[in-house]
This record gives structure tokens, C-alpha cells and sequence, in this order.
């Protein structure tokens, strides 16, 4: 409890540092640190599966591809001309009104919230019988909420599709006598 | 429990969301706005999976003399998010990096400031 | 980075041991925490190591821009396919229940395949991804 309440201030932190800081190279760094952080969460939340994820592909792979862009890019950010008072006051009273809306949810850990009640206990329960798995989260991903995954495989497909529209080349050899 | 101890976790999410929120209408980098969004998007995950857990619960992976689990189902809908966000935050750079070689520049100024002086004399720049 | 002789050992040593716990995650995933969005994104994450130690073109050889993009669609297509398959033996689409001789290994046979079709999409789609992110700076030197 305390561990977690500990890793989310810091996480905190850090993201207040990325909203600060101009140099886009330490955005990414910080962001790593964000990652790793968030994992670390996930796994004191018994997410173990999801923490798996997040290490892998928030520290791994965003990283190197906010690198390979910001090479491609350039990694400064420019001074804006006017103070962004704006934005900040219309961030702050959104963190109200959703602070405010919080003390509408259950508390932490609680037991009798709905989302403990409603059909996790059915997945819990007929999980091993049904399909022999005992990692609840695969049996859910892969089989109680098939349709889902289909979905979410065919988005991520589509993603590669689409960068691989924005960014391939045509003519994959250079002509020659072009370039150097 | 006091308010703040039981709704600590809903706090720090309001914040991560509010900070990504800030960096994407604040800031005219279109890459920054980009790790703001996934920031925004990060806060999402702790809302979905705060929640699930169970104080004396264990993950999800059923076995002898275990009888408290945390809720498996916000993991299972985070966990493809992930996987989703990382190839649209892939697809968003692609994207970044195509304005960047047709307006030489990825400030969101800038590339309106080039907008503008195409429409300008349209006869001259085609 | 390829005159480095640190990381290039270094690199050498870890990438067998990547690759063999994207293979653990992935076979593994019904009993620990995994699965083919993980192995395939560690699977994936091997490749990009080898890539940035000993260059583009290299990885390139070892794995072709051709085999990415092929696994790339076969991996939905499994996924799909498994759907097919449970319409073809009498039941509904993605209904694993009749693919086995008793519902408990049909369930085991289905979640195997999908979890073998998101990793091939997955793994597919991060590679790809890098390949033509490291390859757009280099527009003549390749």
C-alpha cells in the first residue's frame, strides 16, 4: 500500500519533469524512467501480465522508435511566444471537476465494488474447469474474450499497414547515375 | 481509511491525465505532443487497474491454497492496449516524420505560418 | 556501433537468451504471466538489438523485409482461421469447444493457435515498424 503510494508520487514527478523539459532527447529518457516506473506499479498491483507488457514495450520499443524519429527530426523543442497560462488554467479546472468526481468512486481495495461482483467471479471460478488454463488473464484474452483480441490484432495490423504506407519507398533501388 | 489514503491512486491518475492533456494543447512540437498523449494514455491504465486490485490478493494465475485473487479482466483489456497504443503512437511519428520532410519543420507555428503563405500565392508555389 | 568490441559480445551472448524467453513467454503463457502480445514484442525487441549493434543491412539479411510483411498478414490470418475452423467442424465462429475431442483440449488447441497468431502479427508489426523507421535516414549509404 505504502510502496505503491510511494512509486505513484514518483511517477508523478516524472511527469511533471517531461511537461517541463525542452530537450526532446530527455523527454525520451524521462520517458523510459516513466515506463519502468508505471511497470513497477503494475506489478505491485498484481498486474504481472500487464507490467510485463509495459517493460517491454513502453521502456523497450517507444523508445527506440521516439529515438529513430527524433533523428529524424531534430530534438529541439522552440520557446513558445506567449506564456501558456491558457492551457494551464483549463488543465487545472479539469483536474478539479475529475478530482471532485473521485470521491464518487469506491475506495481503494474494496471488495464490494462492481467491479469485483459483476462476472469476474464467473471467470475466477470456471476458469480451470472450462478451459484448463490457470493463468485467468490468457484464458479471458484468448478464449472468454476471443472477439476482442481478434479486434485488437487487427488494429495493430492495420497500424503496421498504415506506417508502412506513410514511410516505404517506392522505388526501393536508387537510379542510377542520381544521388552521389 | 481516510479520503486520502482510498482515493490517493484516482488522484495521481487525475494528474498523469491532466499533465498529458497540458502537453498536448501547451506545447507546438508535434513529437512532444506525441509522448503527451502517451501519457494520457499511460493514466488510463492506472484507472482501469487501480481498481482491480485486492489488498492480500494475488495475480490472477489460479493454484493450490490460494483463495483471494485481484481482478483479471481490467488486465486482459490493458494488456492489448498496450500492444495498440505503441503501434498508433508508431503510426503518429510516421506521420510526424512525413510533415517533417515536406515543411522542414515539426513546430505546430511554423507549418501553419507555411500554410498560410501557400494560400496566399497559390499561383506561384505549384 | 559495429567496431565496439564490448557490445558486440556483449550482444552476442544476450540475443540466443532473448529470443529463447520469447519462446518461454510465449509456451509458457497458459501457466506464468505471458503471452503472444509479450513474446512477440520481446521476440521483436531481439531483432531491433541486433540491428542497432551490427547495422541495418545485416539484420536485414538475417531477417528479410519480405518474411516480415508475409508474417505480418499470416498472423491475422491464423487468428481468423481458428475462427474458420470452429464454423467448419459444426460450431460458432472463434468456438473453441469443438476443435479438440473433448471441450478441455479444444480449448487448449484454440488458444494455442490465436496466442501463436497475435505473437507472428505482433513481432511482425514492431519490426517492420523499426525497419522502415532506421532505414528513412539512410537515403544513400545502404
Amino acid at each position: 500500500m505504502l510502496i505503491i503510494a510511494v512509486l505513484l508520487t514518483l511517477m508523478a514527478a516524472v511527469a511533471v519533469a517531461v511537461a517541463v523539459q525542452r530537450n526532446l532527447f530527455s523527454v525520451v529518457v524521462l520517458g523510459g524512467i516513466y515506463s519502468f516506473l508505471m511497470a513497477t506499479v503494475l506489478v505491485a498491483l498484481d498486474a504481472v501480465d500487464v507490467a510485463m507488457t509495459e517493460a517491454s514495450v513502453g521502456a523497450g520499443i517507444s523508445t527506440v522508435l521516439l529515438l529513430g524519429a527524433l533523428y529524424l527530426c531534430g530534438g529541439g523543442e522552440a520557446k513558445p511566444l506567449a506564456r501558456p497560462w491558457l492551457p494551464l488554467a483549463v488543465a487545472l479546472v479539469i483536474a478539479g471537476a475529475l478530482a471532485y468526481g473521485t470521491l464518487g468512486l469506491p475506495a481503494f481495495s474494496d471488495p464490494q465494488a462492481p467491479i469485483h461482483t459483476h462476472v469476474v467471479p464467473r471467470y475466477l471460478s470456471a476458469a480451470l474447469a472450462e478451459t484448463g488454463v490457470p493463468n485467468v488473464v490468457t484464458a479471458v484474452l484468448a478464449s472468454y474474450r476471443g472477439y476482442d483480441t481478434l479486434g485488437e490484432t487487427t488494429v495493430v495490423f492495420t497500424a503496421g499497414v498504415g506506417v508502412i504506407a506513410l514511410l516505404r519507398r517506392i522505388g526501393r533501388r536508387k537510379k542510377p547515375g542520381r544521388g552521389q | 481509511m481516510t479520503a486520502a489514503a482510498s482515493h490517493y491512486s484516482y488522484w495521481i491518475t487525475v494528474l498523469l491525465m491532466v499533465a498529458g492533456l497540458y502537453i498536448v494543447i501547451a506545447r507546438g512540437n508535434l513529437v512532444k505532443k506525441l509522448i503527451g498523449l502517451s501519457i494520457f494514455q499511460t493514466s488510463v491504465y492506472l484507472l482501469y487497474i487501480a481498481p482491480g486490485k485486492l489488498i492480500g490478493g494475488t495475480p490472477p494465475i489460479l493454484a493450490e491454497g490460494f483463495r483471494l485473487y485481484s481482478n483479471p479482466l481490467p488486465h486482459v483489456l490493458i494488456l492489448t492496449a498496450i500492444v495498440v497504443g505503441v503501434a498508433t503512437l508508431a503510426l503518429g511519428l510516421a506521420i510526424v516524420v512525413r510533415i517533417r520532410e515536406a515543411y522542414g519543420s515539426i513546430e505546430e507555428d511554423e507549418i501553419l505560418a507555411a500554410d498560410r503563405a501557400a494560400e496566399r500565392r497559390p499561383a506561384e508555389s505549384r | 556501433m559495429k567496431r565496439l568490441i564490448v557490445l558486440r559480445v556483449v550482444a552476442k551472448m544476450l540475443i540466443p537468451f532473448m529470443l529463447l524467453f520469447a519462446l518461454y513467454v510465449q509456451f509458457h503463457g497458459d501457466f506464468s504471466p505471458g503471452g503472444g502480445f509479450q513474446a512477440g514484442v520481446i521476440g521483436a525487441a531481439a531483432i531491433i538489438l541486433y540491428a542497432l549493434i551490427f547495422g541495418l543491412p545485416a539484420a536485414r539479411r538475417l531477417v528479410p523485409e519480405r518474411l516480415v510483411e508475409t508474417l505480418l498478414g499470416a498472423g491475422v490470418l491464423l487468428y481468423g482461421g481458428v475462427g474458420l475452423a470452429g464454423i467448419a467442424l459444426g460450431g460458432n465462429y472463434l468456438d473453441y469447444f469443438v476443435l479438440g475431442r473433448d471441450p478441455v483440449s479444444g480449448q487448449h488447441r484454440g488458444i494455442f493457435w490465436v496466442e501463436v497468431g497475435v505473437a507472428l502479427t505482433v513481432s511482425a508489426v514492431m519490426l517492420e515498424i523499426f525497419y522502415l523507421f532506421a532505414g528513412r535516414g539512410h537515403r544513400f549509404d545502404e
